[in-house]
């Protein structure tokens, strides 16, 4: 039985077998940041590459395995790009109006559609261009660049999936 | 069926699959605990002043790795920028790649703007930085430079905290290089009174604590050039090995020696023609 107490005041999250591992997080936060975060992949359900539980590598099976990460930063890395853009657009939209971010939105979402196939990474550089990106480097630049990754999805039931067929 | 084979795409930066292993690892096992390896410290003694042409920064040279020196002549004062000089205590893969970050993105300002950059601005983006990743970095930095304002001396903790001072120590060895500082700072110095000022602060540090020794490395930043003096002053424990340890060929006797011919057999051979130059 696991406990989970809604973010009340400062909370940790126990797990109640003793050789169960847990890592005493505040969770403060957590549920606000998990409920408008992207979904990720890997938390739930926690699927090793056959299919079944991947007990080497996630540990056995609980609610609250799934339920969270166990690395503090994890999801405010995951959020942080949608994070800073609501912020920005918030403030934008308090000082100038609703039209402000509602024209940037615009450009975004059309940057955004700018992809190769999906299997295939993308630059992104009109998205990059809008959000003054591109003469920055940071972490995300150097490590764990998408153009090198060492695996890619197979083409043909990615693109499937992409348009719906599969 | 066959979704789990659709990956998503990858997300660049860093990368947090193995934190729940690493967890399951380190609790596991109640008897022999699996401890995670440290990474290498820089446990350090650095110093900065403010003196009348600008900054001087020292720092020691040692490495350590849980309580072994992992390296003698490690170099803590990073290059940011021309006139900007950057001093690093804590985790040394964490300041080395954050500094150089650092640097990349103010080049990148200077080529686009065409101006030197200032202290302010390497600050400010070390601290977005740093507080985005909640002190996970381990960085506690200390950036001195010469702008078109003034000489600054400033220090960047990992957790994003900020602080403009004349004068600073920080790493392991800081109480007591800061109790040098304390004592002997004057505002305006000269050239080699601060020299030697934080020179002293820094053999305390060496002197006192056990993360920092070896030797002092110095960097005077002014408005005309950078002086960076590595070593300024060396440790006079250096020992030299008072032999060789090489062995001479024939120390070890050869019992045995057994000779086997490889048989290779001739399978295929193909002639290719080579075009070269003066043929067509």
């Amino acid at each position: 039985m696991i406990t989970v107490f809604p973010e009340t005041d400062r909370k940790y999250i126990y797990a109640d077998r003793k050789d169960e591992p847990s890592l005493k997080m505040n969770t403060r936060g957590l549920r606000s940041q998990l409920k408008d975060s992207v979904p990720v992949t890997g938390l739930c359900p926690q699927a090793g590459p056959y299919g079944v539980q991947d007990s080497l590598r996630r540990g056995f099976s609980s609610v609250k395995n799934e339920l969270l990460p166990s690395h503090p930063l994890e999801l405010s890395e995951k959020n942080f790009q949608f994070n800073q853009d609501k912020m920005n657009f918030n403030t934008l939209r308090n000082i100038q109006g609703l039209h402000a971010p509602l024209k940037l939105q615009m450009e975004y979402r059309a940057a955004k559609q700018i992809q190769r196939l999906p299997f295939l990474p993308s630059s992104n550089l009109a998205l990059d261009t809008l959000r003054g990106s591109d003469d920055t480097i940071g972490f995300e630049d150097i490590l764990n660049d998408p153009i090198q990754s060492e695996m890619m999805g197979d083409p043909h039931i990615m693109t499937e999936y992409k348009l719906g067929i599969l | 069926m066959a979704l789990s084979c659709v990956l998503e795409p990858a997300l660049s930066g860093f990368n947090f699959e193995n934190s729940t292993r690493n967890i399951v690892l380190e609790n596991g096992s109640e008897e022999g605990k699996i401890k995670a390896p440290k990474p290498m410290k820089t446990g350090t003694t650095i110093a900065g002043v403010v003196y009348k042409d600008g900054v001087v920064l020292g720092a020691d040279t040692r490495a350590t790795s849980d309580e072994v020196v992992a390296d003698k002549m490690c170099a803590k004062i990073h290059y940011i920028a021309p006139n900007i000089y950057c001093c690093g205590a804590g985790t040394a893969a964490d300041t080395e790649k954050t500094t150089e970050i650092l640097s990349s993105n103010l080049t990148i300002f200077s080529m686009n703007s065409g101006r030197n950059p200032r202290v302010v601005m390497a600050v400010n983006i070390l601290q977005d930085m740093l507080f985005r990743y909640r002190g996970m970095i381990g960085a506690h930095l200390i950036l001195g430079g010469v702008d078109c304002t003034g000489s600054h001396l400033y220090t960047v903790g990992p957790y994003g905290s900020m602080d403009k001072v004349p004068y600073l120590a920080m790493g392991s060895g800081n109480l007591p290089a800061m109790g040098i500082l304390e004592d002997r700072f004057k505002a305006n110095m000269d050239l080699e009174e601060a020299k030697s000022l934080v020179s002293d602060a820094i053999h305390a540090g060496i002197m006192s604590d056990l993360g920092s020794g070896n030797n002092i490395d110095l960097c005077v930043i002014t408005k005309e050039g950078v002086d960076y003096i590595r070593p300024h002053k060396e440790s006079p424990f250096n020992y030299k090995r008072q032999a060789k340890y090489k062995y001479k060929p024939g120390t070890t006797p050869v019992l045995t020696k057994t000779v086997t011919q490889v048989e290779l057999e001739l399978l295929d051979e193909t002639v290719q023609m080579m075009e070269t130059a003066g043929s067509s």
